[in-house]
This record gives C-alpha cells, structure tokens and sequence, in this order.
C-alpha cells in the first residue's frame, strides 16, 4: 500500500443548529487521499450529509460550524468568500441526491455547465460551448449538441444525475463531494452512474467522499469507509477489513441487518430501537441503548475512536466481543 | 400445516391496464384516440395458498399497478384475476366484502397512509368494526392482541400516528390489515421508506406473523435483496410484463432472461472482493406510451437479434416451475 497524502483533512469538525442546542455533528476527523474514495455510511440523523455540505460551507445560517476542514493545507472555515469562490465548484465539486430539484428548472442544460466553466476556468465562449458538449460526451449523455439545448425537465433520473456529474467536473475538481447520488436511481441506473464516478477517478485522478445509507453501493465502490452514527464516527477502516472484521457493534448490526446470499427467509441480524433524534441522543456512548453487547460503562462514558490496527478506528468499548462475535457478511 | 403449497389461490390471466393520457391536437386531428400508459401488458401469473411470491422490477415495471389490480382498488382493461377460481371482477354485495377482507394491502407510505386524526385504537377498531369481526364489547381487547402482535406496547392505541416512527408506523398498518384475518397480504414496498437497521426488524415481523397465521404474501418491491430475502417465488417485471417467474433459488442463482441477469449484476453484492466494473444494462427503459414492437427488452439487451425486434416472446418453460420470455430458450442455462 502507498503512503496516502491526504487531500481533505478534517479535524474535529462539529457542526451545531439552534444556537448551539443540537449537535448534528460531533468532533469527527478524517481524511481522504488523493484519488481515493471515502465512503461516509449511516442511517437518517447521523449527520453525514451535514459533514458533507460542512466541508463546502453550505450549512445554512441556523448552523454553526467549528473545528478545521484543510484542504491542501488550508482551512476552508476560515476562507475569505473570495478564496472560497474558488475552493467551492472549482476545485471542490457537490452533487446532490435529488437532481431535480438541484439543477435550475428555467435554465437549459448548455447555460448550466457555461455558467460553472466561466466561474472556474479562462475559456472563452467558443471554448465554454465545445468544453460542455465534451463533459455530456464524458459523462455518457448522447447527441450532446442537441441535448445541450434542453430543459431538465426533459432527462430522466438517470440523465438528469449525470447532467449533475457533468456541471460538477466542469472545473475539473480535485475533489468530488456526492450526497447519496443514486438513491433516487433504479438499480440498473445506479450501477451506471457508480461506474461513471469510478471511470472518473481514475481518468481524472480525483478524490470521491461519497456519502450513502447503502452497504452495497459501498462495498462496490468505496476504497475506505467511515460509519457515522448520532453525529460521531463509530469505526473506519478500508472496505475489506470493515466488512470482513466489524470491530464497532453497531456496525456490525448494520451489516446484519441487509439480506444476502445464504439467509433467505431467515431471522435478518438487525438492531433493535431505531436511531436517536438529535435532541434525544443518549449519554455515554449514543449506540448504548440499542446495542446487544452493551455494558455498563457504555452509559456512563463515551468511547473514543481508537487506532485499532493499520488504517483502522473504532470506538466502542467491548470491541473485542463484537470482533469475536465476527462477521454477518464474510 | 404452514408453508407454500401447489394449490392455486390467485390466478392472474392476461391482465392488461392502461392510464389514459389528456389527448393531443395532433392525435385528435388525424382521430387517433388519445394516448396512454400501458402500464400492465398481458400479466400472468399464478399465486399459491402459503408462499411469499415476490414481485420485483424497477421504477415504471407495473409492479405497483398488478398489486393495486389484486386489490382491487383498479379495475383491469382485459383479462382475469380470479381469487379461489373466482373472477374477482364479478364479485357482487357479501362476496365482494368478503373478498375484500381476505385479501388485504399494506402501502408503502406509513405516513400518508395512516389517517393523522385517528388514535391507533380507532384505526384498528374501525378495520373490526366495518368487517363486524368481533363484538363491540370484545373489541378492546382485539386491539391490545393486535397491537401485542406487531409487538407495540399496549399504550400505542391511545396515540396518533405522528407519535410514532416510521417503523413503528408500519407496524400499525402491518395491524390494521391482520385485524380483519386475511388470508392475503400484499405488501406494495413495505420496508422501502425505512432506515436499514428497521426494515431488518419489519422483515424479521412479516416472516413470523406469516409462519404464525398462514398468510399468502405478495411482495412488491425494487430492491433484489430484500426480495430474494422474503420469497419462496419470484416475479421479474419490465415495462408492464412478466419476463421471469421461478422459485427463488433458482432465479436468483441461474436466471434465464437477460434483464434479470442485469439486474443481477446492477445490484451490489455485499462483498467488497467481488467487485465489477462492466456495466450490467446499458440505456434506459423505454417510454411506456410508445412500447418497442417485439421484445419489450430489446432496446437494451446485450444478445438481440432480429426476431426480437418483430416478435414479443412469450413465457416459456425453463425448468421446474420456471419460466422466462425469451426468445433464446438456453439463455442462462448450465449448458
């Protein structure tokens, strides 16, 4: 393995709403190498899309951010707009899960890419019009001249998601920030737009945080994951390890809980209880009340995530039990 | 005495349901009638008393169509569904609420689906009360046994649905369809708007109630795994057709037409090692207004040939119990 330079670091990020009141995103740090794909996982209210839109300073003004997001060296919370204008869309890119609602109505599709490429880049018009039909060749959308002309409302899903990709990479970003981009796809759509990210990366030897509540979608794409649960992250590690060795329970769980080959009509793992509302996180380790191998402690103090081999954190204080208990999928 | 059997509950022959659109002028001036959604084509299928069948396809596919059918809540264009060898197109006064409490629907939205002004005690009584299913003096304790069933504590009937959550929510309705003892569940995406740890708690109930009380289960859904999961058969849908039916085990480890092995392939394993990068189905679905002519999949299979452009095929036998619409009758077979 290659000694990763980080691209993106992010230290002790905590994200508050409410003058402080909720906490959506507790003290997480991590990072991401270049051309590397992280996956953040968690179910609804872990704060992962809250870590993502935090990274872009794109929480709104009810949010409070704190910590430090280095991106090559430099922390983007404390950015002047005017070096943030370049940071955001330029060298880092978003795309979001719904591309219907992100993507303007009025606009065609040839003014939105245009607008990305005059913002980001010296072309001039000629060279903004043939730059976009060459992003729609690249994201695999046809007949670009044509389509270029049109509305969104005239792709579907799938088209409109890599209509999205295309705006996104305009800039040619060093970073990709994708907010569970194929969760509003079908299966065989989705499989097209991972694979489209994938090709990509390595084309354009980009960074990916790639934000989903899909251990499937991570298994196939991620190189390594964090698993977000109320606002901290509860374990990492590269995909293999974290698949084959859950050392957090609640990872465990959450991998128990997706059938596969070899369980049909049995007992599916799962978790009991459902995941805590912000304003109802428990004290002591967040996961305690659900989890099946919870001790004492785990109520009254809060693990903290622990180097616990090679590339590889966890905090849960009865890790060794989970580890023995070993893997639901592997 | 639980289980599937061979025996015939539902019989699906050759459903067919189309939505009308609003006509256009072009139509109109050359007096063609309006256009319009072909949403199911020629549906058949055969469900057995005590199995799970499974009913799987993506967005657009008419799964959601052929479980509204069942239900009765649409009426089809042509062909039959019979219940017990019954067209339940002909059900009259008792048979058809007869009809009606035996077979019954679970939605996929516990939100919309439960109404927000009722405590949890009338919407399980209500279901009791219209199908006089008990006494009113006994139906108090009814609703605890209910409630006990989809294991919510007895305290739930005395609260409105936005107290609880999602998944608790779909307990209610999962509830409110066992309070009238049905012989049938369908279940139109029950786990889909659910976070993952819940939907395994949701699935783990259903397998039990359905061991516990001999239902038929018809289960309508896009994601592969949960479906393989839950089924003992399974139905592939594409464009308002049944491409694929066989038992599960055999479907999902050797399927016979080429869409079902795309969607195969376009579902992530589990498995990081098992990785891919082909992609599994190129293009789109096509628009169901303006069907293709021959294969409804042909625009997007890997193995056309020219008698898949002017012919549809039609469900063929591929093994025990399996069948598949392909006009490559060895597709997916071992040798």
């Amino acid at each position: 393995m290659n000694t990763p330079v980080p691209a993106l670091e992010v230290r002790n990020l905590t994200a508050t709403f409410g003058d402080g009141r909720l906490t959506a995103v507790n003290d997480i740090s991590f990072a991401v190498a270049e051309g590397e794909v992280l996956g953040l996982v968690g179910e609804s209210g872990s704060g992962k899309s809250v870590t993502l839109r935090s990274i872009m300073r794109l929480l709104p003004a009810s949010g409070a951010v704190s910590g430090e997001i280095l991106w090559q060296g430099e922390d983007i919370l404390k950015m002047s707009d005017r070096q943030l204008r370049s940071v955001r869309g330029g060298q880092i890119s978003i795309i979001f899960q719904e591309p219907s609602t992100a993507l303007n109505p009025v606009l065609t599709v040839a003014v939105q890419i245009e607008e990305n490429l005059k913002a980001h880049t010296e072309l001039d018009r000629s060279g903004r019009a043939a730059r976009a039909r060459d992003l729609m060749d690249l994201v695999g959308i046809p007949e670009a001249r044509r389509r270029l002309k049109e509305y969104p409302h005239q792709f579907s899903g799938g088209m409109r998601q890599r209509v999205m990709i295309a705006i996104a990479l305009a800039s040619n970003p060093k970073l990709l920030l994708a907010d569970e981009p194929t969760t509003a796809l079908d299966v065989t759509i989705q499989d097209q737009i991972l694979k489209l990210i994938l090709d990509l990366r390595d084309e354009l030897s980009m960074s990916v945080v790639l934000v989903t509540h899909d251990l499937g979608v991570v298994a196939a794409t991620c190189d390594r994951m964090a698993v977000m649960y109320a606002g901290r992250i509860v374990e990492t590690g590269t995909v293999q390890q974290v698949f084959s060795e859950p050392n957090h329970a609640y990872t465990r769980g959450l991998l128990g809980s997706v059938p596969h080959a070899g369980t049909e009509r049995t007992k599916l793992l799962s978790i009991e209880g459902i995941p805590p509302g912000l304003n109802e996180i428990s004290s002591g380790c967040a996961f305690n009340p659900r989890c099946e191998f919870a001790t004492q402690i785990c109520g009254t103090r809060t693990p903290v995530l622990e180097q616990t081999g090679r590339g590889r954190q966890a905090a849960c204080f009865n890790r060794d039990a989970v580890i023995a208990s070993g893997s639901p999928v592997l | 005495m639980s289980g599937p059997t061979q025996d015939v509950l539902i019989d699906i022959e050759d459903v067919s349901k189309r939505f009308a659109l609003p006509q256009t002028v072009l139509n109109w001036v050359s007096g063609k009638p309006a256009p319009a959604v072909h949403a199911l084509n020629g549906v058949s299928l055969t469900i057995h008393r005590g199995e799970t069948m499974g009913i799987v396809g993506e967005s657009g596919c008419g799964k959601s169509t052929l479980a509204r059918c069942l239900v009765r809540l649409h009426e089809c264009d042509s062909g039959r569904i019979k219940f017990e060898g019954r067209d339940i197109a002909q059900l009259r006064g008792p048979e058809r609420r007869a009809f009606n409490r035996r077979v019954q629907m679970i939605f996929q939205d516990p939100y919309s689906s439960l109404n927000p002004r009722m405590k949890v005690r009338r919407i399980l009584g209500e279901a009791l009360s219209v199908h006089k299913m008990r006494p009113a003096a006994e139906i108090p304790a009814r609703i605890f046994e209910l409630l006990d069933l989809v294991r919510l504590s007895p305290d739930a009937a005395d609260r409105y649905p936005h107290e609880f959550s999602g998944g608790q929510r779909q307990r209610i309705g999962i509830a409110r369809a066992l309070a009238v003892e049905p012989e049938v569940l369908v279940a139109d995406e029950l786990v889909s708007a659910l976070d993952v740890s819940v939907q395994a708690q949701v699935v783990n109930l259903l397998l039990d109630l359905q061991e516990r009380l001999n239902l038929t289960i018809v289960f309508v859904a896009h994601d592969l795994r949960l479906v393989r999961h839950i089924s003992h058969r399974v139905a592939v849908m594409y464009l308002g057709k049944v491409v694929e039916v066989g038992p599960a085990q055999a479907l999902f480890s050797a399927p016979r037409h080429p869409y079902t092995r795309a969607l195969l392939d376009a579902a992530p394993e589990l498995d990081p090692t098992k990785r891919n990068r082909t992609v599994a189905a190129r293009g789109e679905l096509p628009s169901p207004i303006d069907l293709p002519k021959g294969c409804l999949f042909s625009s997007r299979c890997p193995h056309v040939f020219e008698r898949c452009l002017s012919e549809r095929p039609r469900l063929g036998d591929r093994g025990p119990q399996h069948k598949s619409a392909c006009h490559l009758p060895d597709f997916g077979s071992a040798d």
